[in-house]
């Protein structure tokens, strides 16, 4: 019988510790770049749906979301969200990693609890969690695959995105798994920008350099339409895979209809882990909880089997 | 230029600033047997004519920039301008096809969608005469605030992603960039047609020498009844005229327009007019300078790509030192 109360009275007392940490209320600020790109602009799709599938299931939890142009704007955000919104939490997918460190610091330091998403802070004590895409899968799975489908020898010719370090993380990936396959030669390397007209050129120039190409590595998905419009126009047929990457909606598509026999497989790095991110921080504070220090959100090689899961036709991206 | 007794300047200078006006020309001649000696690939008539069409695009919208940095002005929206007239047309087309607003056939509706290109065009950029002329806002700001409206506005209509061409009109449509003539791509003969144009307009109407002297002194344009403000706002109109042409040459090439399209091709024109010796004061230049100085441009990024003896990295600043050269070459006029 005692024990029969005990428990109860245990649960009651569970009951009413866990509606005391629900009714607290969470003020979530999310500051990530406005839609510049396909890629931001699915970052303040998934944003924007966070907001809509949180607020709805939580009633103790506001999201506001900010989007900026440049690291400077953002800065100023942060300001408001505190001073005005009066944020407890905030989400942020800063626009550089050491322009915005300082201002992240300031307000972690008012008591706010700092998830930051993708693109690192230069000093990790200014965040209470990091939440990213997986740079070095991107590169290497590729690699891997593309080495795999030429038979370890061929010529590669790769576009890579606008100097930055992430774009460094991704190609020094690829290319020491293309050390390991002497027989594959990598022709060159230029900046495309992730930009279809700049691809465009750069691929048009590469054809006319380079008589002999087995493979592309696009590296990005807005690339690779460039890419397959300039191989077109020069009508090659040498060229047997464009590999893309990031998993866009057409690119996708095409990998589900099979329609183009020179995409074959694809890398996510889903602007969705901005929604994950989101989830993960909102459920964590409401629960009265902590994130794990860093959690990486896994790249995987998307093909024609598991395509259908990474198919998000409401999003712009 | 006041006549100069020919004993006053020795015959060494007189034939260098003789010179000074090919400075242009120079650069890009010197440039290119640069390039063939790096890569004999660049010397194929598959590469000229890639660098031709895909320098189409900027030396349309140069030719038509220069009439209006002659007059005097500038604009900075043109990059943007292109990309709402891009992302229009395709939303439009698309419309047309698909039976709304009304029903037509794939080749009407790629009709009509270059007849709003053109529109479209003319109409911003006479807006931003109106603005200028009547309105008196510096053209520097009035293009800078439509700069951010244009592309804004695209943004917004693409959702931050990318607005794509339906397949069949892409189809359609494609040979408008990627056929040809005479062996010779379509682009590349609508852009001499534009320079050629260009150039009848600016050096044998009434309405090129207006221009000439509006740039030059616009007081004294005034005084003598030149219609000031009509002939500006005639210039804005041209070069928005000009952006459409770009854009309907444009649109087939990749059949999609995101927010991305069309970035700094501002500055490229600008470039293009300047190295080309059109003076930014206004008051001088030439046709033919500018479709020079277009080339030019486009010719440094072609031989980047060709070759790989420079870091990657430096690429912008190669581009930077030889438009310095070029404009160094053709000091003083």
């Amino acid at each position: 019988m005692n024990s029969v109360i005990r428990a109860i009275s245990a649960g009651v007392l569970a009951l009413t510790v866990g509606s005391s940490w629900a009714a607290e209320k969470v003020t979530l600020g999310v500051s990530i770049p406005a839609a510049t790109h396909s890629f931001t602009a699915g970052i303040v799709w998934w944003a924007n749906k966070a907001k809509a599938d949180l607020e709805k299931a939580n009633p103790g939890l506001k999201v506001i979301v900010k989007t900026a142009a440049n690291a400077p704007e953002q800065a100023n955000q942060l300001q408001d969200l505190l001073t005005v919104n009066k944020i407890n939490t905030l989400v942020i997918f800063p626009f550089e990693s050491a322009s915005l460190t300082k201002p992240v610091a300031q307000v972690k330091g008012k008591g706010v609890y700092v998830t930051v998403v993708d693109r690192g802070l230069t000093d990790t004590s200014a965040q209470d969690a990091y939440v990213a895409g997986d740079n070095t899968a991107f590169g290497k799975l590729p690699a891997e695959y593309l080495a795999k489908a030429m038979g370890g020898k061929g010529n590669i010719v790769a576009l890579r995105g606008i100097p930055t370090t992430l774009d460094n993380e991704r190609y020094d990936a690829f290319t020491s798994v293309m050390k390991q396959h002497p027989g594959i030669k990598i022709l060159d390397a230029k900046y495309g920008n992730w930009n279809r007209d700049d691809a465009f050129k750069v691929m048009q120039d590469y054809l006319t350099r380079f008589k002999q190409i087995d493979a592309v590595w696009a590296a990005d998905d807005d690339m690779a339409v460039g890419v397959l419009k300039a191989i077109d126009q020069a009508k090659r047929r040498d060229i047997k895979v464009v590999f893309g990457g990031a998993g866009a909606k057409g690119a996708v598509k095409t990998l589900m209809d099979g329609s183009d026999p020179r995409i074959q497989a694809n890398v996510s790095y889903s602007p969705k882990f901005m929604y994950d991110a989101i989830k993960l921080t909102a459920e964590a504070r409401l629960a009265g909880k902590k994130l794990p220090a860093n959690t990486i959100i896994p790249s995987v090689l998307i093909t024609k089997q598991n395509a259908k899961d990474f198919y998000f036709p409401d999003s712009p991206f | 230029m006041p006549p100069v007794p020919t004993d006053a300047i020795p015959s060494w200078r007189r034939a260098l600033s003789h010179l000074s006006g090919f400075g242009p020309l120079l650069g890009l001649i010197a440039l290119c047997i640069a390039g063939a000696m790096l890569n004999p690939d660049f010397a194929t008539v598959d590469n000229l004519m890639n660098v031709l069409t895909r320098t189409a695009f900027i030396g349309i919208i140069a030719v038509g920039m220069t009439f209006v940095i002659m007059s005097g002005g500038i604009d900075l929206s043109v990059g943007s301008m292109a990309a709402l007239i891009a992302g229009c047309m395709i939303l439009f087309m698309n419309g047309v096809a698909a039976g709304t607003p009304f029903a037509a056939s794939p080749m009407l509706a790629v009709v009509l969608g270059i007849v709003l290109a053109l529109v479209l065009g003319s109409v911003f950029g006479a807006a931003h005469g109106f603005l200028i002329t009547k309105g008196r806002i510096e053209p520097f700001i009035v293009t800078l605030g439509t700069l951010g409206i244009f592309r804004a506005y695209l943004t917004y209509l693409a959702d931050g992603g990318a607005l794509t061409l339906d397949g069949t009109l892409s189809d359609l449509y494609s040979p408008v960039y990627y056929g040809s003539l005479l062996g010779i791509p379509i682009p590349v003969w609508v852009f001499a047609a534009v320079a050629l144009a260009g150039g009848v307009l600016l050096n044998r109407t009434a309405f090129g020498r207006h221009v000439q002297a509006i740039g030059s002194n616009e007081q004294v344009a005034r005084y003598a009844a030149i219609r000031v403000d009509l002939i500006k706002l005639l210039t804005y109109a041209l070069l928005g005229l000009c952006v459409g042409v770009a854009t309907l040459l444009y649109v087939p090439r990749l059949g999609s327009a995101s927010p991305t399209t069309g970035l700094l091709w501002e500055l490229e024109a600008i470039a293009a007019v300047v190295v080309g010796g059109t003076a930014l004061k206004g008051g001088e230049g030439r046709i033919v300078g500018t479709v020079i100085g277009a080339i030019l441009l486009s010719v440094i990024s072609n031989i980047l790509n060709l070759t790989s003896i420079i870091s990657v990295y430096l690429n912008a600043a190669v581009q930077g030192v030889v438009i310095i050269i070029v404009a160094f070459m053709q000091r003083g006029r």
